[in-house]
């Protein structure tokens, strides 16, 4: 079981092909990661105005729910096959579908979170002649963030795991080497791709874990606020 | 919408839906092999939950194994367990992959469920003197039983939804009328395994909303309440 040999022998773990495909596993996980960032991106810049239009016009807000719902019940197999003829063989057929499946995730808790703005904060920052622009930009946006990014956070995991999907059109990152790998029953390819994509959506999710703890410090302070809170009332509980 | 048109072509021509790659073959894989995910990772999510919502424990670990989930590629695992021994045992990989798919959403779901309950409710059933066992259910199941059942026809859609990648790694199931048409560069056939899938995950659905209302604990409560 020497490790020239595991080629030979089919090993699932061998460390020479870690070496002799080296190439091919990097370029592999650089499309993976490209696709992935492309479609959460991409889903971000159109999850957000559309939840500010049904937050702002709650007539909308039904439809928006139901169709990006909807969207999320289409097999992603037959998603990447039906867009087939928009795009033909492309890595944009790929983050198209994925954008779409992002969308459900991505709309519902940016909703969410703006509707969970106190009404309060609304008032006091109109109150302070804040204008409908900087109101979202300064009160609403920074208190719907944690909301918004725990949504980023799923939509990140899940993308990375349905990218693989895209190896049905050879786009799919590592799934196109999971794929592949099935073809020609070499079993150290699928399982070095297979885990290699659940490395990168930890890796993803703990990436951004950290820019969420960065962009809202004041989450974290909060865990301590009750005691606080309780010191205040008991010494006015006292002094009363 | 000349795809559309092609799709309906297709879905009405009869010689589609008979034999070994006809639709009714198709369909009757892809229900069993959903029915049996459905009903296995029922059986080992919502007891594990619904124990772990009335200690009031494991919350971390109940949603932390939803995130999780969601970081398995069912296609590689899928894959994976092909190429093992258990892949000689016919569709034995496909049921694996699919209960690891659809074992957590459950899981994560029953526990909420099970911890929204409100408190107030379960302390006052304990004031009456009533047993952890009686408390659970008398108390939180029915209360917790919406969201159960929210879950698990979440659950249901998406195995159905998902079940369409076991024709990715040569297996049976709606998928094959997907792939076979993408092969074939026959849109129409595309179209048409979609609009199946589609429309079974929506019956399944339907079928289950009605299933929820006749298992209800509380049905006939509220209006005899009243």
């Amino acid at each position: 079981m020497s490790s020239p040999n595991c080629m030979v022998t089919n090993e699932w773990v061998c460390g020479e092909y870690l070496r002799s495909r080296r190439q091919e596993l990097v370029d592999a996980v650089v499309q993976h990661i490209g696709i992935t960032a492309a479609a959460v991106v991409i889903g971000v810049l159109i999850a957000f105005p559309l939840a500010l239009l049904a937050r702002h016009r709650p007539a909308f807000a039904g439809p928006v729910l139901g169709l990006t719902t909807v969207l999320y019940t289409i097999p992603s197999l037959a998603m990447f096959s039906l867009l087939l003829p928009l795009f033909g063989l492309s890595a944009s057929l790929v983050v198209t579908g994925l954008v779409l499946y992002s969308l459900t995730i991505l709309v519902r808790n940016t909703l969410a979170g703006l509707q969970a703005v106190p009404e309060e904060a609304r008032e006091a920052a109109r109150g302070m002649g804040y204008g409908p622009v900087r109101l979202l930009w300064e009160v609403e946006l920074p208190l719907a963030l944690p909301a918004l990014l725990a949504g980023v956070r799923i939509a990140t995991v899940s993308t990375v795991a349905l990218t693989t999907v895209g190896a049905i059109i050879d786009y799919g990152g590592l799934g196109t080497l999971i794929l592949d790998g099935l073809d020609s029953d070499f079993k150290a390819q699928v399982l070095t791709a297979s885990v290699l994509c659940v490395l990168l959506a930890v890796a993803a999710d703990l990436l951004l874990l950290a820019l969420q703890r960065w962009l809202t410090p004041w989450t974290r302070a909060s865990s301590r606020a009750p005691r606080i809170r309780r010191r205040t009332t008991q010494k006015a509980a006292q002094t009363a | 919408m000349s795809a559309m048109a092609g799709a309906y072509d297709w879905l009405t021509t009869g010689a589609n839906w008979q034999g070994e790659k006809g639709v009714w073959h198709r369909l009757a894989e892809h229900l069993y092999f959903s029915g049996v995910t459905l009903l296995v990772s029922c059986l080992i999510a919502l007891p594990l939950a619904l124990w772990l919502g009335h200690i009031g424990k494991g919350g971390g670990l109940a949603v932390n194994v939803s995130n999780a989930g969601r970081a398995v590629p069912t296609l590689g695992v899928l894959v994976v367990l092909t190429l093992t021994p258990l892949g000689r045992h016919g569709d034995l990989p496909t049921f694996i992959a699919l209960v690891l798919f659809a074992v957590p959403p459950l899981l994560t779901n029953a526990y909420i469920g099970m911890r929204e309950v409100d408190r107030s409710v379960v302390e006052a059933a304990r004031g009456m003197g009533m047993s952890g066992g009686q408390v659970f259910r008398r108390v939180e199941l029915p209360l917790a039983y919406p969201m159960v059942m929210t879950g698990v026809r979440s659950a249901a859609v998406q195995v159905i939804a998902t079940a369409t990648l076991a024709a990715m790694a040569g297996k049976g199931g709606l998928g094959r009328i997907i792939t076979a048409g993408f092969n074939l560069q026959d849109t129409p056939q595309v179209v048409a395994g979609a609009v199946l899938v589609a429309v079974l995950a929506l019956l399944v659905e339907g079928v289950l909303v009605g299933v929820g209302r006749v298992l209800n604990p509380m049905r006939g409560r509220s209006a005899a309440a009243r």
